[in-house]
């Protein structure tokens, strides 16, 4: 029977009322009295010179408030990035400062080197584009192709870097010569060169900051478009401004959608802040769909060439891999973790793979910086690796599906250490596969094809087996690894005198259904109605110090900072408990909201136990403190490793080249699940996106650093008629062994996963239709280049 | 967007005087000029709405031929004419989005003859008469080039007649991310011989396919079109299809199209 309330249930979304029927407050919403509006004038050419810029006519112009340069941040600034990365050679990585207001040069097109405030928009508009009239930027050679970057010491996208690389790094750099011993003596090596395809997020919501300042205070406030407040907060205070950390409030309200573009702290919000102090007045700033384009954080871009050794019956002995990662022009907050710590751990796949050596070389260009996007470094080592072994599959005529079950950890295995520094806890590739395969009807496969082939389609079938880790991060570990923060969450949970209850938590919904599972737990577990929880986000004035949402982190690390809030307030409630009915602390037993005394009929209901701890009429002070509110920090002993096998079905049009993805099986193992139909939206978003990168979207710049695809005139997003109905699975659990709630995270599964399906499945349909040259094609796998790739007989 | 006058006639006599004051031009639909507006790369002082004029909307017969009224949105023609001309009413009804078809129209999508449109190739393929404030342009006369036409500064598309073919259909491959035509083919069979017209291929914009045109002219069949290619040169490269596709893709429409004519 499926419940209809509680943990397991498919409660629908408490937060779509509002964001159905129009009542969501985004940061674009709040409309603030003697509000300004800012403009940012932002670089034309990828790679310049700021010769001069002549404020004097803008300044003249009507509503003109203020006008601001990189000059008049050149002493602030240095938005840092949140890891540090040591090269082979021990050195730490280049980290060159990155402005709030690019000075001396500009260094991508979108690169924002001056702000104008103004009464209207309008007027702030007419002013930013007098400003860029009235500015000369000497344009620079463009670098834009990576391996360009690194041969040639003598254009440079920081001067003081020759080789445009920010680190060379090794993982793990001792097994590199053993690693390569393995690959001259192994009976098979297969080796493919790839494009994992930059991407624009495009997040529905573009994003939006508010900066305000309380003179008599001297607060600031910032409403920004933020997965996560506490640290965009951290980072303007202790790193870009200086402004004291209890002096300003950071605002996420209803945030339509992240992906990781939001994580980031971005000079626009330090823009409105500092302008708002100068003007004592709101400012406030809306990004453009093309100023999106041209200036979040992209995601992937890694140009990588793989090689597999393995015996002839595809036991695998090595993988090897060399990577140019593309940070574009500065580094974002994450993007020194993405291509390593995110990428290279997981470079063994759910494989018992006994050696491994990833080698990542990030490379500086004059492009909009890439960092973190659904999935982050693990979308690229899945499809590194999933490809690959596909490909020696060919190669060596073996049967995917059995070389995969060769390979995989089995499940008496756990803790499993891998050559590439993770310990999974806990998982069963083997049963997820199968579960795949049985959702497939691979018996019915043949039929499937010939029938499409009777109308001219060439018909195949992709698998990947994919895992992850997430629930980010372990401190302890990510400490080691080089992160400058921790990576534990909080949570406050508040019993309101009169019972019902306001959960304070760290993470962030930007889409994601947090307001309603965290409140199913909290109703589960303090056997209390749903209704009667309140789940508070996005505020630093109100929830206890957290790091957000991103990474599938929600739900195992915050989830489980309120697992062990609720803990204590458990504990507490006993105490009262003992005190009203006179009985021994130990001898209170807690269940379904009841606090009783074992083995009797005296009990107090949680509601009652909630009125007594603010009106504590005779409470023993001294070993009972009135009220009933606990704060957790909760901060897991490792990651979480949700897995499963992704099998997808194409048909390909031959004589067009178009790919339509036909069907799509997802057999997930993500631990325990809380609501079983936010985990299905979930995959559905993961899997769309991850069939938009491999199908459809592609960000191209040209050799002059200009965004070919600035539009979605030319960015092609996936859309309804691009994607199958999918068919889910989440049946087989391994529940978390290191988390309360036994949970793993779902939220970056199917990007993750589904690209190097959909890919593995067009080769597949091409070698069934005869064209067996066909090796491979790099992502977006669009109609042309299916084409293009028939042709080369 | 900068500021502009905006006016509203409700008859062509008030349009075409509006339309001759200094940088004036006409808003339809505003599917294309106002995106343009919005980015700032096109500032008409006076925009002069014709979507206000009742004798340049709606759809009616004029003997063998099909009018439809310059300002007619897409959608009106994709439910009106979808048993007088049904492969114009599905070219119609495969344009843009509900949105786009509710508000652009035929006059808008000719005049401004975009080489990835689809309407280009409806007319040329129809061999439509372009009918204006001041005369009638042959459509064979009118795609000059790319976003070219042959209409003067200030003239105005009434409507547009098209002469119903006995069989036609219009193939559309298309461009993954806008989802205009990547390369679109329309075919049409009359009495007197087949035109073929291919849109988003050339970099002149639309182009009639004479040889195509000939041979289907004898046999009305996919199979006429057997070993019939467009050379490459010539033809767009873009992101999302190299020249060589293009020229390929002209080909497979074509026999769709063929194909699919009704
Ligand atoms: C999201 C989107 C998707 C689209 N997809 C497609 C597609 O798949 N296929 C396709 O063909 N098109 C597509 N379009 C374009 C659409 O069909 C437009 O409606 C059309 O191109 C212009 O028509 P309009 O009425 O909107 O013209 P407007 O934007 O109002 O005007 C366009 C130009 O024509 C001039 N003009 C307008 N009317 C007249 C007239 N009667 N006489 C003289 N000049 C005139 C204007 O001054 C302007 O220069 C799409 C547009 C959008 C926004």
């Amino acid at each position: 029977m499926p419940k209809d309330g509680g943990i397991g249930a498919s409660t629908k979304r408490r937060e779509d009322i509002r964001f159905l029927t129009g009542r969501g407050v985004y940061t674009d919403d709040l409309n603030l009295h003697g509000q300004t509006f800012a403009v940012f004038c932002r670089s034309t050419v990828a790679h310049g010179k700021i010769v001069s810029i002549n404020t004097a006519a803008t300044e003249a112009m009507p509503g003109v408030l203020a006008v601001f340069t990189g000059q008049d941040f050149k002493d602030v600034g240095g938005n840092p990035a949140g890891w540090l990365i040591n090269s082979r050679d021990g050195t730490p990585m280049r980290e060159p400062k990155r402005p709030v207001l690019a000075h001396g040069k500009v260094r991508h097109v979108g690169d924002a080197y001056a702000a104008v405030i103004a009464e209207t928009y309008a007027q702030a508009k007419d002013a930013a584009e007098q400003l860029a009239a009235d500015t000369v930027i000497d344009e620079l050679p463009a670098i834009v192709d990576m391996k360009a970057a690194v041969a040639d010491p003598s254009n440079r996208v920081h001067d003081e870097i020759p080789d445009n690389l920010c680190f060379d790094w090794g993982w793990i750099e001792d097994n590199r010569a053993a690693v390569d011993e393995v690959f001259k003596t192994a009976p098979h090596v297969t080796t493919l060169e790839l494009v994992n395809n930059r991407l624009v997020p495009n997040a529905m919501e573009p994003r939006a900051s508010i900066g305000e300042y309380f003179p008599g205070t001297g607060d600031y406030k910032l409403t920004t478009t933020s997965q996560n407040p506490h640290l965009t907060r951290l980072l303007i205070a202790a790193f870009v401004m200086g402004i004291p950390e209890n002096k300003l409030q950071v605002v996420a309200p209803d945030v339509g959608g992240g992906f990781g573009s939001k994580i980031y702290h971005y000079g626009e919000e330090a823009v409105v802040l500092a302008a708002a102090k100068k003007l004592k007045r709101p400012v406030r700033w809306t990004a453009e769909r093309s100023e999106s384009f041209l200036s979040d954080a992209h995601g992937r871009d890694h140009v990588t060439k793989i090689e597999l050794a393995c015996e002839k019956d595809g036991t695998f002995l090595a993988f090897r891999t060399e990577t140019l990662a593309n940070v574009g022009a500065y580094l974002s907050n994450f993007s020194t973790a993405t291509p390593t710590f995110l990428h290279g751990t997981l470079m063994a796949g759910p494989y018992k793979v006994p050696k491994v050596y990833v080698n990542v070389k990030t490379v500086f260009t004059n492009t909009a910086p890439v960092d973190a996007y659904r999935g982050a470094g693990r979308p690229e080592a899945t499809f590194s690796l999933e490809r690959v072994i596909d490909k020696m599959c060919r190669e060596l005529g073996l049967d995917q599906f059995e070389v995969r079950r060769k390979n995989f950890i089995t499940p008496d295995m756990y803790p499993y250490t891998t050559p590439v520094g993770l310990v999974y806890d806990t998982g069963n590739y083997h049963a997820t596969l199968d579960k795949a395969l049985e959702m497939t009807d691979l018996a019915g496969f043949e039929a499937r094809a010939a029938e499409a082939k009777a109308r001219g389609k060439l018909r195949g079938l992709g698998l990947s087996t994919w895992i992850e880790a997430c629930g980010i991060a372990p401190s302890n570990l990510v400490g080691v690894l080089g992160s400058r923060v921790g990576l534990y969450d909080a949570a406050t949970v508040r019993v309101n005198a009169t019972g019902n209850i306001s959960v304070m938590t760290g993470a962030h919904s930007h889409g994601q259904g947090h307001e309603t599972v965290f409140a199913q737990i909290v109703a589960e577990k303090l056997g209390v109605d749903a209704t009667s929880v309140e789940i508070v986000h996005g505020d630093t004035a109100k929830i206890p110090f957290g790091m957000g949402s991103y990474g599938s982190r929600s739900l195992a690390v915050c989830g489980s900072a309120i697992d062990r809030a609720m803990g204590k307030i458990i504990a507490k409630g006993k105490k009262i408990a003992a005190h009203m009915l006179e009985a021994a602390e130990g001898d209170i037993e807690f269940k379904d909201g009841t606090f009783s005394v074992a083995g009797t009929d005296k009990a107090k209901t949680f509601g009652e136990i909630a009125f007594s701890a603010y009106v504590p009429h005779n409470y023993p002070l001294e070993t009972l403190e009135p009220g009933l509110e606990e704060t957790a920090f909760y901060d897991p002993g490792n990651f979480t490793y949700p897995a499963g096998a992704y099998l997808c079905e194409v048909e390909v049009d031959p004589d067009t080249g178009k790919v339509q993805v036909v069907a799509f099986h997802c057999a997930d193992d993500f631990g325990n699940i809380m609501n079983p139909m936010i985990v299905e939206g979930q995959v559905h978003g993961g899997v769309g996106q991850g069939i938009g990168q491999a199908l459809c979207e592609n960000t191209t710049y040209d050799e002059n650093g200009q965004l070919t695809s600035a539009s979605f005139m030319d960015y092609a997003m996936p859309r309804a008629d691009d994607v199958p109905f999918y068919n889910v699975d989440y049946s087989c659990q391994t529940p978390c062994t290191h988390n309360p709630l036994g949970v793993k995270g779902c939220g970056e599964a199917g990007a993750i996963g589904s690209p190097p399906a959909v890919v593995n499945a067009v080769i597949d349909a091409l070698h069934r239709g005869g064209y067996d040259h066909v090796t491979h094609i790099d992502m977006p796998v669009s109609p042309a280049r299916v084409w293009a790739a028939m042709q080369k007989h | 967007m900068y500021n502009f006058d905006f006016v509203k006639p409700s008859t062509l006599d008030e349009a075409v005087a509006a339309l001759g004051g200094e940088d004036a031009q006409p808003l339809s639909g505003g599917q294309t000029l106002l995106p343009s507006m919005k980015q700032r790369l096109n500032a008409p002082g006076v925009l002069v709405s014709l979507t206000g004029i009742a004798a340049l909307k709606g759809v009616s017969m004029e003997g063998r031929l099909l009018v439809i009224g310059g300002a007619t949105p897409h959608a009106v023609v994709a439910a009106e004419v979808a048993s007088a001309y049904p492969a114009l009413a599905a070219l119609a009804g495969g344009i843009g989005d509900p949105a786009v078809r509710n508000r652009g129209t035929i006059g808008g999508s000719l005049a401004n003859n975009d080489p990835s449109a689809c309407y280009p190739s409806a007319a040329l393929g129809s061999g439509a008469t372009i009918v204006t404030n001041n005369r009638e342009i042959a459509a064979d006369d009118f795609f000059t080039g790319m976003f070219e036409t042959a209409l003067e500064p200030g003239e105005i598309i009434t409507a547009v007649k098209f002469p119903v073919p006995e069989k036609a259909a219009y193939a559309k491959f298309q461009q993954p991310a806008s989802r205009f035509a990547l390369t679109g083919a329309y075919v049409a069979k009359y009495g007197d011989g087949v035109r073929v017209a291919i849109t988003g291929a050339s970099e002149g914009g639309v182009f009639r396919w004479t040889e195509a045109e000939e041979a289907l002219s004898r046999s009305f069949t996919a199979e006429a079109l057997n070993g019939l290619s467009l050379p490459e040169d010539g033809m767009m490269g873009d992101l999302h299809g190299t020249p060589a596709y293009r020229a390929h893709l002209c080909a497979v429409m074509t026999r769709r199209a063929v194909t699919a004519a009704r």
